[in-house]
């Protein structure tokens, strides 16, 4: 098990290094946009561009970067959005507004996902099932920025139980913070609840079926002592790594929801870059992106392995 | 015995006029495609769906046929303005009434209101919400204030606007004032007579020094047309407002030009030759909805088609190169796969736009990045059936005689694939849907000039006005919705009929 971890890990950090030499290469392709003439930082921002060989080949450029990162963790300076300052830091600033909404919205929305998938799964075929699914079906096609029109409009304006958007601040655990923060976590709920219960449903119904659950029931457990030791524990090797796979996912939250509710995190950040042509910002958020949809995917697939032991002797051969 | 030696009339038919039993099925053979199609029509919900989006695809071809606008006609006026349909409006169903929710207006504002409609017979206030009554001391004496929450007609209540034309234009307006009876321009009234103020196009009427009205004592307005001859612009020799004597004058005399106070609802019929007639509202850019959502649909609908029937043929050839050959083609090609697909889809598509929206324009370069990580799946899909069938026999046998690899690949392999294959695209059309009017929303990708609008920047342009025009998201939101449910609907049942395997199976 330890290899086949240390194995994935590395070929994980293999692929993110090609994904960021391209997306390197291809960002400092770019025509670099003008900078103001008569700012202080102007010259700053000329010397460090000398410095971090702008007009060298590109392997060269890269190598730079990537001492820049090993030696001091530096990941150059915003020439655009916030002339001067240090990308990381910028950062940094950005990342616990994000975290903290979605974290809100997933600390909530998995228990009541998988919650609503068992309820379905056991009462399969009946109203409540159909009633679940239908939903399901439904929250899943549509678009999360149709939710958060209803819930702006609804909640916000119409009801006026919460502002219309996110307070600005970095209170982020008063209660006036939470509150501004609410309509953004309910819109991004509704796809997580949806998608644990569908998860759920479909592996409880298909666990509930198999031969085992006979014979727990045979040999004399009742119908909740079989569901709860057997096929609950079964399903869970379908949506541990998934609970895992969505708290990784916090990080990056949604560039969609950020943007509509004006929370000052990544999301906007990134776009603010990509509109402003910042493009040591962009290089950063490309690299926290790309860590994180692999991270995601190596620790689902890592937990598969040490929550089901017919994975981990599979990976051993 | 010597059998050649039996004569020839010891034999008989055993079964000569008996029933076989054992003969070829007398019933019509049932392809797997009627059989598909029929467990399909057996699935209910799929089968609503599917009319629903026949329904909202019709919807995309004819809803800019059959409104009177073009994507390209943008009102400066009427922007972010409700639904308005003058014959429906005229019924007072609470429908298509251009109504707009007013809170808190007090008497002087009524009054205001109630003057738009005197002068243009337009009268704005559809009805009153509510009424609330505020008891205020005030100089030591208790004075009830009221205010109304009211129900205004956006497109009456806009009232007047100033407007400078041309003498030419001027003329023109005039004619076709005596050609239709419609009055556009109205009497002139100075600043001078209404307490110097010029912003307000709408007062005629004697105010006081905060600009609200001072009736007579019959309780009417009272009317401050200009009469200064002087003043006037050009000669006006068309239709005057009941009530003038004669000598208002209906142009204000400007450097080259004159300016008028104009009604702007019948200015916009000298215009475009109609009344204002949005089903759907207006958006930010004072274009119709209704026929903006046709449009964007259009365009969403083909660019997802094109973009999965792309992503189709690549992914099925490199899904089938890896599925076929195996070994270590299959683990190169897979690795090049892991690859492309850690990028983030924005990340693509904003380095395609920057780098190549100039040299082969936008839509090219967003289909790129489309194509670029979109073929993962399907390829994906492919090499996994090409695995379960590639050591069956019939695929031996095929080999024995000599057929070729590409033979075997796309003769023999594929077509058992393709099942599975059509039936993801038909799942992958709303995925793409979505993506890409979610890049349209964020503005990373601006298809404005080329497709005129899309769901996507309709969306985003509502968005901003939520609280004041919440229709401008409203019906771009529902037909999402809607084409979003419907193909998934739609793409479960036809996979559940073509995979009866996989049926009840939701993802």
């Amino acid at each position: 098990m330890f290899k086949y971890t240390l194995q994935r890990l590395l070929y994980m950090i293999i692929v993110f290094f090609v994904i960021t030499f391209m997306c390197f290469v291809l960002i400092r392709m770019l025509p670099l946009p003008a900078l103001p003439p008569d700012d202080i930082h102007t010259e700053v921002i000329q010397m460090r561009r000398e410095a971090l060989g702008y007009n060298k080949p590109y392997l060269v450029q890269f190598g730079i970067f990537l001492r820049g990162i090993f030696t001091k963790f530096d990941w150059g300076l915003s020439e655009q959005l916030y002339t001067g300052r240090s990308v990381l830091t910028i950062f940094l600033e950005k990342l616990p507004a994000t975290m903290i909404v979605n974290l809100y919205s997933i600390l909530w929305t998995i228990p009541v996902g998988i919650a609503l998938g068992i309820w379905a799964a056991l009462k399969k075929n009946t109203w409540v099932d159909y009633l679940i699914s239908t939903l399901t079906m439904v929250v899943i096609s549509v678009p999360s920025f149709v939710y958060a029109f209803l819930v702006q409009y609804i909640f916000c304006f119409r009801l006026r139980l919460f502002p219309l958007i996110m307070k600005g601040g970095s209170d982020y655990f008063s209660m006036e913070m939470f509150k501004s923060m609410v309509p953004a976590i309910l819109s991004l709920s509704f796809g997580v609840i949806a998608g644990f219960c569908r998860t759920t449903r479909a592996e409880l119904t298909e666990v509930l079926t198999s031969e085992f659950m006979l014979l727990a029931r045979t040999k004399g457990l009742t119908k909740a002592q079989a569901t709860v030791r057997h096929a609950l524990r079964n399903c869970f090797v379908v949506i541990v790594p998934g609970i895992f796979g969505e708290f990784i996912g916090i990080l990056g939250g949604s560039l969609i929801i950020e943007n509509i509710f004006a929370i000052p995190g990544v999301g906007g950040l990134t776009l603010n870059a990509i509109r402003s042509q910042d493009y040591n910002v962009f290089i950063m958020s490309t690299c926290f992106y790309t860590a994180i949809g692999l991270a995601a995917s190596l620790v689902v697939d890592i937990s598969y392995g040490f929550i089901d032991p017919r994975i981990r002797m599979g990976s051993k051969k | 015995m010597d059998y050649e030696k039996i004569p020839v009339e010891k034999f008989a038919f055993v079964q000569e006029n008996e029933k076989l039993h054992d003969r070829e099925l007398q019933t019509k053979a049932r392809s797997f495609f009627v059989d598909a199609m029929l467990r399909f029509g057996k699935n209910k919900s799929s089968v609503i769906a599917a009319w629903i989006l026949a329904l909202l695809i019709l919807y995309a071809i004819v809803a800019p046929m059959l409104s009177p606008y073009d994507i390209r006609d943008q009102d400066s006026i009427y922007i972010n303005f409700p639904p308005y349909v003058r014959a429906v409006s005229d019924m007072h169903l609470g429908i298509l009434d251009g109504a707009r929710t007013l809170d808190s207006q007090n008497d002087n504002s009524m009054l205001a209101w109630k003057a738009i409609g005197v002068e243009t017979g337009l009268e704005p206030v559809i009805r009153v919400l509510g009424t609330h009554d505020t008891e205020m001391i005030h100089k030591g004496q208790t004075i009830t204030r009221t205010t109304y929450d009211i129900e205004v007609n956006a497109y009456y209540m806009k009232g007047m606007i100033y407007k400078t034309f041309s003498y030419d234009e001027f003329q023109r307006i005039q004619d076709w004032q005596n050609e239709t009876g419609i009055q556009v321009l109205y009497p002139y009234v100075e600043p001078k007579d209404i307490g110097n103020i010029s912003d307000n196009p709408n007062i005629w009427y004697q105010v006081d020094s905060k600009g609200n009205a001072v009736l007579d004592d019959n309780g009417d307005f009272i009317p401050v047309y200009s009469t200064s001859v002087d003043k006037a612009g050009l000669e006006y020799s068309s239709l005057r407002i009941p009530g003038d004597p004669g000598d208002y004058i209906y142009s204000y005399g400007r450097s080259g030009s004159v300016q008028c106070r104009v009604l702007y609802y019948n200015y916009y019929q000298y215009l475009n030759g109609m009344e204002p007639a949005y089903l759907m509202g207006t958006n930010a850019l004072g274009q119709d909805i209704f026929c903006g959502i046709g449009v964007g649909a259009r365009f969403s609908i083909i660019f997802a088609i094109l973009v999965s029937a792309i992503n189709l043929t690549i992914g099925a050839i490199y899904g089938a190169l890896q599925g076929y050959y195996g070994g270590w083609v299959d683990m190169l090609l897979d690795r090049i796969a892991d690859i492309l697909s850690g990028v983030p889809f924005v990340v693509v598509t904003t380095l395609f736009q920057l780098h190549l929206a100039q040299k082969v324009g936008i839509v090219p370069s967003f289909l790129f990045a489309f194509v670029m990580t979109g073929w993962i799946g399907m390829s994906a899909l492919t090499r996994k059936q090409f695995y379960r069938f590639k050591s069956q026999e019939f695929v031996l046998a095929a080999r024995t005689l000599g057929a070729s690899d590409g033979r075997l690949m796309f003769k023999h392999i594929f077509p058992n694939a393709i099942g599975t294959i059509i039936t993801s695209c038909a799942l992958v059309i709303p995925g793409v849907i979505s993506s890409e009017t979610s890049m349209t929303y964020l503005g990373i990708v601006n298809l404005s000039a080329f497709a005129g609008t899309t769901i996507g920047t309709l969306l985003s342009q509502g968005n901003a006005v939520v609280t004041t025009a919440p229709h401008a998201i409203l019906y771009p939101s529902i037909f999402l919705g809607l084409l979003m449910i419907c193909f998934n609907l739609f793409g479960n049942g036809l996979r559940d009929a073509f995979n009866p395997t996989t049926r009840g199976v939701d993802d």
